[in-house]
């Protein structure tokens, strides 16, 4: 990786982290008087996600920490923004309970060495393989408190499970990478974790049978929550496939243990067509899918003098995958692996603003969206890092910017350059 | 008559300009100004509340939508939007200014794509519609809301409404991919797509339960599911209130989510077993309907853990659906529990706060309370896994003391809601009823927060005002262009 992602990595010696939200509000209403941007973080573990901020100040929600209301037969947890995503899992697992997006962790990806806070997961939207099932973080967000960008404390949704009550304020601020309002808690729906998981792997097919293979087990009855596929190069590089000997199409059950023992039975003979398949216990599908999640598949160790590798989300519709892929990979060389049954391409190619023009063209045509996840900071400044919007889009999004942060103040140009 | 912002003097005036404007936009059955025929369009589903509009506009396409928006933006003439005109919170009330601008003519199904599980269709068709057109391929669209013979998807959107079955495959909002809105200038923007979460910012999830403050809708891409292998409901009856939400919280904190977890009380089960013979328990102070899914052997399963739960809170009666048909009257007692509230009272306001549920007992014992001090008399029917009260308050409309108390008593059923922690509307959305009430759940600072993003969408509150935010013209943010 170079010099300057790894740089990022350290705290900067000028962050602040207000010990509570009163206290953020107050330095951000200053930075408001002032006209001063800051840049948000937790404990800085996406911080070369997306565009570098140009900020003098750095303020986290670190100190922000702690599970304040945790109601397991409510389905209902809240914590402060800062409070490490690692500690609220544990809190959730001691209850047979957790995340329902699975959200994954990029410290690998980006080399930071930070442990992600709840409230980064919310501002980034995470999801991980149970989005295809379940939903991202998006979609269990129940209620937000944050500071706008004029020091004004809000509220949005509350702590309960069902709530249309006004705009969905929630929605917007999720995802929105901390350039509307910096959350200071967030209330979260939780769920009963599976007694049991398996997967079923089958060893082998191309891409496109793959998804085809996928596109079966995701529209059986049999609640797929993970549908991924691996090229045999990037099944190599995980212990738990890589003595299958090839390409890897994978289906996850979880549920009670006999549901899952009925099912994976089921899907297996409902997939004969596509090869025999084995099924990983629930000790590996475990492994599995949080490397899955994590990246892992592409992980990019530093690798001497060759050229460094960006890294590329792309979102379209599933069976565009494979296409999508193959065209990257002739064009660029590009290494990939598919999620969400070939919903999610994740592609690292080498960082130039050539490959990364290639990328939006092949996906936009594909009728898909992308961000970049991971370049130099050159390559980020230089390029757009989501697709742009339609000049209608694009005239709303600056009202609503300005609507919660006047002064433009919060993470500027973090999402898009100027803004 | 509930207040809304004045007629604009000047629109009320170029009343037939406006009408001729239309017309050269819009087929000519498409356009509504005739006195009577403008009738139908004057209420929604809040009965209670009527308002003839200024005209009716019908369009057919997106760029029909396009063309009446762009031309009511340049003539300033604000717009109600319309599904199927179901709205329990009064979300479609005309204004006396207004053309409402109704979707059900585009009720095409665009497309539907097995292999990635999505559909397109238009916003007025109905919510069963795109659940019957998959069902041939045992897919089907999971927001189930009891009036899904009728509403439409883009109100359904426009409520992010919900449904029995919401605890396990969510609400609306959950089952979007992507939507076709119309500004309220006339620009038509697509929103999403065929793929899972935005780049940017969540336009998707924004928009959805707007309740037409935004955006018009004219398409959407719903998710389609996989019907599961079967399901089956049970029963279980109690003889407590509160006895019967116990066991719904030892259920849930057991590892089981149901996919349907629905509570009933002593005057709702009454009223529903006189209308569909279900077979339920009239002895009962309490009734849960329970569903799980899966294969026999799955269900079979399932019922088992859950019955051993609720033996431990003494069940007056545990009862499994034997058939399909015992399940389907086990759901049209519950899907149809509102109009039989309708059969014993002349009418009656559905409430739809939220709380949390380790509240239930005591809501429900302070709504027994409120009743016998107002003398109207409610049933309890619910949403019990999320806490989602339907409380529906008896009165008569032809008595206007009668609707007043109604009124009163359901606000304060509201507030309560928000006092324990939850809030004022689950499903059914703010509208014009529980306009007045946002400030019990908002602050000052909050609201203006809210205004502020319609005003960034509709710059001169054209698009449904009076709705959701109490009346109070916005202290226009100085919002760049
Ligand atoms: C008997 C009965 C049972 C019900 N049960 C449930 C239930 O179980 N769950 C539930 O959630 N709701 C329920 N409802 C409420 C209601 O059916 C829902 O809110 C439904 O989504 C409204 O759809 P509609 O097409 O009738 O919309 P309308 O009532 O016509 O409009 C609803 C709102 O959306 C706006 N709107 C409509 N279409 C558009 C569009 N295309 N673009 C922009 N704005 C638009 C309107 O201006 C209005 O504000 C029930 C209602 C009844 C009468």
């Amino acid at each position: 990786m170079s010099e300057n992602l790894v740089a990022a990595d350290a705290e900067a010696p000028d962050t602040e982290a207000p010990a509570t939200e009163a206290g953020l509000a107050a330095r951000i209403r200053s930075a408001f008087e002032s006209g001063e941007p800051l840049a948000v973080c937790g404990h800085g573990s996406k911080a070369v996600m997306l565009r570098p901020v140009q900020a003098a100040h750095t303020v986290s929600t670190r100190h922000l920490s702690g599970v304040s209301l945790y109601s397991p037969s409510e389905l209902i947890l809240s914590a402060g923004a800062g409070t490490k995503v690692c500690e609220i899992e544990a809190i959730l697992a001691a209850q047979g309970q957790h995340l329902i997006a699975e959200p994954p962790d990029f410290s690998a990806l980006y080399g930071t060495g930070g442990a992600p806070t709840v409230g980064g997961m919310v501002a980034a939207n995470l999801a991980g393989s149970r989005r295809v099932a379940w939903g991202a973080t998006r979609d269990h967000v129940m209620g937000l408190r944050a500071v706008a960008g004029n020091g004004e404390v809000l509220r949005a949704g509350g702590r309960v499970l069902k709530n249309v009550t006004g705009l969905d304020i929630c929605k917007l601020l999720t995802g929105s990478h901390g350039t509307l309002a910096v959350l200071s808690e967030v209330t979260l729906k939780v769920l009963p974790a599976p007694e049991r998981r398996a997967t079923l792997a089958i060893v082998g097919l191309d891409p496109v049978r793959g998804v085809a293979a996928l596109a079966a087990a995701l529209g059986s009855p049999y609640a797929v929550s993970g549908a991924a596929y691996l090229p045999a190069e990037a099944a190599a590089r995980m212990p738990m496939l890589a003595w299958l000997g090839g390409s890897v199409t994978l289906a996850r059950i979880e549920d009670f243990a006999p549901s899952v023992v009925y099912r994976t039975d089921r899907l297996r003979g409902e997939l004969a067509s596509f090869g025999a398949g084995e099924v990983l216990d629930d000790g590996a599908t475990r492994a599995l899918w949080s490397a899955i999640g994590n990246v892992a598949p592409l992980a990019l160790e530093p690798s001497g003098d060759a050229p460094e590798q960006a890294v590329w989300r792309v979102s379209v519709r599933p069976s565009a995958g494979p296409a999508v892929a193959a065209a990257l990979a002739a064009a660029l060389g590009a290494r990939w692996f598919m999620d969400w049954g070939g919903g999610l391409v994740w592609i690292a190619a080498p960082a130039t603003s050539a490959a990364h023009a290639e990328v939006a063209r092949v996906v936009a045509a594909a009728g898909g969206v992308w961000i970049l996840m991971r370049a130099p900071d050159s390559l980020r400044v230089a390029v757009d890092v989501i697709p742009p919007e339609v000049t209608a889009l694009a005239r709303i999004s600056r009202r609503v910017k300005a609507a919660f942060d006047p002064k433009g103040i919060l993470n500027p140009g973090r999402m898009r350059a100027g803004m | 008559m509930i207040a809304q912002y004045e007629p604009k003097p000047d629109v009320m005036a170029r009343r037939e300009q406006i009408l001729a404007g239309l017309r050269l936009l819009l087929p000519p059955t498409g356009v509504i100004g005739e006195a009577l025929r403008l009738k139908p369009y004057e209420t929604d589903g809040l009965a209670a509340y009527r308002q003839p509009p200024l005209a009716v506009a019908l369009p057919e396409t997106t760029e029909q939508v396009a063309a009446v928006m762009a031309f009511c933006h340049a003539e300033g003439v604000r717009v109600v939007p319309r599904g199927a005109g179901t709205s329990l919170s009064g979300g479609a009330l005309p204004m006396a200014d207004s053309v409402v601008l109704g979707l059900m003519r585009m009720n095409n199904i665009l497309d539907i794509n097995y292999a990635d599980r999505f559909a397109v269709v238009q916003a007025g068709v109905t919510n069963i519609g795109i659940t019957q057109a998959v069902a041939e391929r045992n897919f089907f669209y999971a927001p189930d809301p009891s009036s899904q013979l009728a509403c439409m998807i883009g109100g359904n959107v426009m409520m992010n409404s919900g449904g029995a079955h919401c605890l396990r495959y969510g609400v609306t909002a959950n089952n979007l991919l992507g939507l076709k809105i119309v500004t309220v200038q006339g620009e038509i923007i697509e929103i999403g797509g065929a793929h899972c979460d935005a780049a940017g910012y969540d336009w998707l999830g924004l928009l959805t339960g707007s309740e037409g403050q935004l955006a018009l809708v004219t398409e959407v891409t719903v998710r389609i599911l996989r019907s599961p292998e079967g399901q089956r409901a049970m029963l279980a009856a109690f003889d407590g209130i509160e006895v019967a939400g116990r066991c719904v919280d030892a259920i849930i904190s057991s590892g089981i989510i149901p996919v349907a977890l629905e509570f009933m009380d002593r005057p709702c089960i009454h009223a529903c077993e006189a209308f569909a013979h279900a077979g339920y328990p009239m002895d009962a102070e309490a009734m849960l309907i329970i569903e799980v899914e899966g294969s026999v052997a799955e269900q079979d399963d399932l019922l088992g853990r859950i019955k051993e739960i609720c033996r431990k809170f003494d069940p007056i009666s545990l009862k499994v659906s034997e058939s399909v048909e015992e399940s389907l009257a086990i759901w049209k007692g519950r899907k149809g529990a509102f109009g039989a509230v309708g059969r014993i009272s002349p009418d009656y306001l559905c409430m739809d706060g939220t709380i949390p549920t380790s509240q239930l007992a005591f809501v429900l014992r302070r709504i027994a309370e409120m009743s016998a001090a107002c003398g109207l008399a409610v049933a309890n029917v619910f949403h019990a896994g999320d806490g989602n009260l339907h409380p529906l308050i008896m009165f008569d409309a032809n008595d206007a003391a009668s609707f007043h108390a109604a009124e009163t008593f359901g606000a304060d059923i509201l507030r309560l809601c928000v006092e324990v922690g939850g809030c004022l509307t689950g499903e059914h959305g703010v509208g014009v009823e529980k306009r007045d009430l946002m400030g019990v759940q908002f602050t000052e600072i909050e609201l203006d927060q809210q205004r502020r993003v319609k005003s960034a969408f509709d710059p001169d509150w054209l698009l449904n005002p009076s709705k959701v935010f109490p009346l109070k013209l916005p202290a226009m943010a100085d919002l760049p262009a």
